[in-house]
């Protein structure tokens, strides 16, 4: 029973060698085997979620290892609900690829996007750090290959700095790993969690500075700001496809955020006190500040998107950095929105690409399928803006209202409100620019040569009705997501009350016998 | 002994930082390469600095090295090693594209890029 939790890892992991071995040259096979892993996926983390829904944490050993000697994973409330997000996203990403035919363009397209799934579940489900970080440099080898996928020299050289950037952060990483161990003699975060607490007063320094590398490593992961940098080429240069499957991936950094630093090092943690409660939320902010004015300024539309990333990352950091259970479950909320509302916007901008030269924000001829195509990045900015009618719009709310207790309550408010009406300005001069005034433009045109302009028309082809569906689907997610609101945030309340009270997780995972599990008072007691 | 590794670590780390910081792809992964050196070594000696003891954990042997941070550094030397060789085909694919191994974004390169595709 319990050994569901390790499918989401080991399925995309079988599948992928599988879709390269056997499938290679046979592009109808790998869709075929890519969608139904991808639906089997979204199937089992229905199932985990709906185990984990009523609070039970439930521990998978690897090898019965017992848990501070073996790696354990751990699905919780927040994992699994991470799990089901990343398959859904999956899904919908997987078939505008198909629809958009990106994943002709290249080689390996759907082998390096089950690896990438692997890499994400398996940092969502794993209790152990070092893990973690194997988990991590499997989905960031992933999207190396997948950012890249379909060259061009742009790209290539976008690439260059995403996979130097990210090997930096891996660095820090291990650097990070290396002092918590030798401060502590543990990896596993449940028993971490129970030594960090055993640190003395006098002997904080190492575990301070494990904190804070630690903090920089997922800042970079989740693009805050001044760590942002690497962010809006790679995602602007990666396939739009591919970018939008990464929307997910910034979320990787806030949810190890979430998990390190409510279990780990909580607020009321002594040897860690007035570091990442204090310093993270002027980052945040910033980072807020600074992704709705690159938006502004952006001068092309996937570079305006990818801005538009940094933005919602840095609101969903401002409700993590609160470090209140209001203040987490508003970012969990607000999680699943951008993600859905990020990977749309990506997709949009593919949609437009397919018939225009370039992504500049200027006035061109309207593009095939122009009316739909408007319609939706009408409906995907809205979202992102955070207007009414969808979900970005109560997430904000939610967030503005958990930061009414704050001290810092009057920046909180003043920058979520202006950074919001910036986006607005963007999002809407970015529209009325590429979908509103090409139309002026069609007239012009007409008065060449009749002929000249049918073939033309003919030439740039509407994207397929799939691709479409899979923008529609998201979008319809984004709804979905607005009308539930209710039961949602009820879910995001329990999530965050369980992540504020990890003594269960911690006793599941400390006490759970196995292999092992007997010599632990007498051989781990060393360091 | 530990001022040897400590100042080795630093020296790699400080080494590292500079070669990363010249913006040329070649520079660049030697300098990473450098940099993933020194958190081997680090990684290696997280768990304390034990010489002529076996790493083993039982009961009756008192005099010991910590097997996990070998482990961890295994690990961790052949991520580094293969994310160097990706990084190795990137860079040197960028290279032959754009006849530049410029890591980062001349001033205004992004506007110069636009116009040619234009």
């Amino acid at each position: 029973m319990t050994h569901w939790i390790i499918a989401p890892v080991v399925l995309p992991a079988f599948l992928a060698p599988f879709i390269v071995l056997a499938a290679r040259y046979h592009m109808g096979i790998q869709r075929v085997f890519s969608v139904a892993g991808v639906l089997a996926l979204i199937a089992i983390a229905a199932g985990l979620v709906w185990q984990a829904s009523d609070g039970t944490v439930t521990l998978y050993q690897l090898s019965d290892w017992a848990a501070p000697f073996g790696i354990v994973l751990v699905a919780d409330r927040l994992s699994t609900m991470m799990v089901l997000l990343t398959s859904i996203l999956a899904l919908m990403v997987l078939l505008y690829g198909i629809g958009s035919k990106w994943d002709e363009r290249g080689r390996h397209f759907h082998a390096l996007f089950q690896f990438q799934i692997m890499g994400i579940m398996g940092a969502f489900l794993t209790g152990d750090l070092f893990n973690l970080f194997v988990f991590f440099e499997i989905l960031l080898i992933a999207s190396y290959g997948l950012m890249i996928h379909s060259g061009g020299n742009v790209r290539l050289k976008a690439g260059v700095q995403y996979v130097s950037f990210n090997l930096i952060g891996s660095t820090l990483f291990l650097f990070a790993l290396g002092s918590i161990y030798a401060e502590t003699g543990t990896l596993n975060m449940a028993d971490l969690a129970a030594r960090a607490q055993m640190v003395g007063a006098e002997q904080t320094v190492g575990i301070r500075v494990a904190a804070v590398l630690l903090l920089l490593v997922f800042a970079i992961k989740a693009a805050l700001v001044p760590l942002h940098v690497w962010l809006p080429s790679s995602y602007a240069e990666a396939p739009p496809v591919v970018a939008a499957l990464f929307a997910i991936m910034t979320k990787v950094g806030a949810y190890a955020i979430i998990r390190v630093y409510t279990m780990i090092f909580p607020e009321s943690l002594e040897a860690t006190a007035g570091l990442h409660h204090t310093w993270l939320m002027p980052f945040a902010l910033l980072s807020l500040a600074l992704g709705m004015i690159g938006l502004l300024a952006a001068k092309k539309l996937d570079r305006l998107v990818a801005f538009s990333v940094v933005g919602s990352m840095g609101m969903v950091m401002v409700a993590i950095s609160m470090f209140s259970e209001a203040g987490i479950s508003a970012a969990l909320y607000y999680i699943v929105h951008s993600t859905f509302a990020a990977a749309a916007l990506f997709l949009i901008v593919d949609l437009v690409e397919q018939s225009r030269d370039d992504l500049q924000l200027t006035t061109q001829p309207p593009i095939a399928g122009a009316p739909l195509t408007a319609g939706l990045f009408f409906a995907a900015a809205i979202a992102m803006a955070g207007l009414p009618p969808l979900s970005g719009f109560v997430g904000k709310l939610l967030i503005l209202n958990a930061g009414f207790s704050e001290g810092a309550m009057p920046w909180i408010w003043a920058i979520i409100l202006g950074s919001s009406l910036i986006s607005v300005v963007g999002f809407a001069r970015a529209g009325s620019v590429v979908f509103w005034k090409s139309e002026s433009l069609r007239p012009e045109v007409d008065e060449d040569d009749d002929d000249s302009q049918e073939v033309s028309e003919d030439d740039q082809q509407a994207p397929s009705a799939l691709a479409y569906g899979a923008v529609m689907g998201l979008l319809a997610l984004i709804a979905l997501h607005t009308v539930l609101a209710g039961p949602m945030t009820r879910y995001m309340q329990a999530t965050s009350a369980q992540l504020f009270a990890p003594d269960a997780y911690m006793e599941k995972v400390l006490d759970t016998p196995g292999k092992l599990s007997k010599p632990k008072d007498s051989s781990k007691e060393d360091h | 002994m530990e001022l040897l590794v400590a100042s080795a670590i630093g020296l790699l780390t400080a080494a590292g930082i500079y070669l990363i910081l010249r913006l040329r792809t070649f520079p660049v992964i030697l300098g990473l390469s450098l940099i993933t050196y020194a958190v081997n070594v680090f990684l290696f000696a997280s768990g304390r600095l034990t010489i002529g003891a076996p790493p083993v954990l039982m009961d009756d042997v008192t005099r010991y090295t910590d097997p996990l941070p070998q482990a961890l550094v295994l690990t961790a030397i052949v991520i580094s090693f293969g994310m160097t060789a990706v990084v190795v085909m990137i860079a040197l694919g960028a290279f032959l594209g754009a006849d530049d191994d410029a890591v980062d974004d001349g001033p205004d390169e992004q506007a110069t890029e636009t116009e040619d595709a234009v």
